[in-house]
């Protein structure tokens, strides 16, 4: 249902319904804390990022359109023969019945938190440095956008900063052009 | 799943459904007192029957849905806010044994339910199309997002204090000391980030009546718009509930009282608080309050996270 919606929302909605689905199936297998943190992340947090953006983008019935041109039937031909391959595989996984039943162990918060922080302690310092990175990253590019630029402060000591930016400076405005035209 | 069970579910719908109900009424005298005039004062004694008669009017209302509205979107959104709030009370235990859902995930529960219940203001925005409605949902998925950080910060020193998950035992753990005592820092951090989550009153700015009309909810009407109303009122009792079993000792109290009367009397005095904030602070403008957020309780809570995991490990030896 997530890739067949032509409505970008929709589609969001119902990859947040498998977010949550999958968060069931963590429960079921017995690790009700990693289940409430895809609940909190991906539903809760990510997703709702991902329909934040997109509702500001305001897509109309245009984008609409322009995806249903996209999804002609000769495109589904590859995606649909790897899904034939995984449902071949699922049959045969059905049919050849395996002696061991699945092992279902609780796993607590404690015993997770321990399990972090002692044998992965370097995937989780690892993914630390990514996300600051990242946080890195984003304050640089949201501090660029900030420069100020103020028509009146161009002539003067702005030519400076109009050195270090990277955006082509604005048109200048009628008032500054008949100013340089004298 | 024993009878006893069964009557506790719909014990606590039934109660927190009049709760949610009867505080119009309570919000409005209160508000009237505080305000030096009548408030609501024909129907019935002292005006209590206009619960009654509110309620008939939202029934009563054309439940209209634009044509240019989303439309499962929109009917969606309502419901999703109650579900999720009324969900949450699944996990806090009123008086012993009286607890719908004993999970050992309690506080990961409820923040899960919280950031469910962002969706209800994100869908509400965008699907009634009308440029107000997006706004406030806009300026509510950022409010929520950035304080439920803060909420679920301000929550750990409670959980490393008390060394669990589970809110009977965070109410146990708090025999001696309440732990607003000990964490009054977290107590202040969970207080303003619970006014936003339930974007109460200073901190309304998704529905900001002077300058969105109504916000994400403009477009809605009747039973529909009855449904986020009572979902506010709700998410108030929530989080004076989640006050009360986090920093005030739940159903602990002297003895002369039962258990689920103190858990009451401490319930209804948050409750007072929070209508006391909506009658007297001015709100922030929007940047303030996600600057405000972000700059200076961030820092804040987590060096309170700091600082009571070195004094839990130093008292521990």
């Amino acid at each position: 249902m997530v890739i067949t919606r032509f409505h970008p929302v929709h589609a969001l909605l119902y990859l947040a319904v498998s977010f949550l689905s999958v968060g069931m199936i963590f429960l079921s297998l017995g690790a009700p804390f990693v289940a409430a943190l895809e609940v909190i992340v991906y539903a809760g947090a990510i997703i709702v990022l991902f329909i934040f953006v997109v509702m500001m983008l305001n897509l109309g019935r245009e984008t609409a359109h322009q995806e249903k041109e996209w999804l002609k039937p000769k495109v589904w031909l590859l995606p649909s023969a790897l899904v034939l391959v995984l449902l071949a595989e699922m049959i045969i996984l059905l049919f050849t019945d395996s002696k061991q039943p699945m092992q279902v162990a609780v796993v607590d918060p404690r015993k997770l938190a321990l399990s972090l922080y002692g044998e992965y302690i370097i995937a989780v310092e690892l993914t630390g440095f990514l996300l600051m990175a990242g946080i890195v990253g984003a304050a640089h590019i949201g501090k660029h956008m900030h420069t100020p630029m103020h028509r009146f402060l161009q002539n003067g000591h702005g030519e400076k900063e109009k050195a270090k930016q990277t955006r082509p400076p604005e048109p200048v405005s009628n008032e500054q052009t008949v100013l340089h035209d004298r | 799943m024993t009878t006893e069970q069964i009557l506790i579910v719909f014990g606590v719908l039934f109660v927190l459904l009049n709760i949610a109900a009867g505080l119009i009424w309570v919000e409005r005298r209160m508000l009237a007192l505080w305000q030096d005039r009548l408030g609501p004062n024909r129907a019935g004694p002292l005006g209590v029957l206009i619960v009654l008669a509110d309620t008939l009017k939202l029934f009563f209302k054309e439940d209209w849905i634009p044509p240019f509205a989303d439309k499962w979107v929109f009917i969606l959104a309502p419901a999703i806010v109650v579900a999720s709030v009324l969900m949450s009370f699944v996990i806090i235990p009123f008086a012993p044994g009286i607890v719908v859902a004993d999970l050992n995930i309690g506080v990961i529960f409820f923040l899960a339910m919280s950031s469910i219940a962002v969706y209800s203001i994100v869908l509400g925005g965008w699907a009634s199309n009308n440029k107000y409605a997006l706004l406030g949902a806009l300026r509510g998925a950022s409010q929520m997002i950035a304080y439920e950080v803060f909420m679920g910060l301000s929550l750990m020193g409670v959980v490393m204090l008390s060394g669990s998950f589970n809110l009977g035992d965070i109410v146990a753990a708090q025999k001696n000391l309440w732990f607003v005592v000990t964490q009054p820092v977290g107590f202040v951090i969970f207080l303003i980030a619970g006014i936003a989550e339930t974007h109460r009153l200073p901190f309304d700015i998704p529905e900001a009546e002077s300058e969105l009309i109504a916000g994400y909810h403009a477009e809605y009407s009747g039973m529909k718009f009855g449904m986020f109303f009572i979902g506010e009122y709700l998410g108030v009792t929530l989080i004076s509930a989640m006050i009360v079993t986090l920093f005030f000792g739940g159903w602990l109290g002297p003895a002369f009282l039962p258990p689920l009367a103190w858990f009451a009397i401490k319930l209804f005095f948050f409750i007072g608080l929070f209508i006391l904030l909506r009658a007297s602070l001015p709100r922030p403008r929007y940047d303030q309050l996600i600057g405000y957020g972000w700059k200076i309780i961030l820092p804040v809570v987590l060096a309170n996270l700091l600082i009571t995991g070195a004094v839990a490990l130093w008292l521990r030896g």
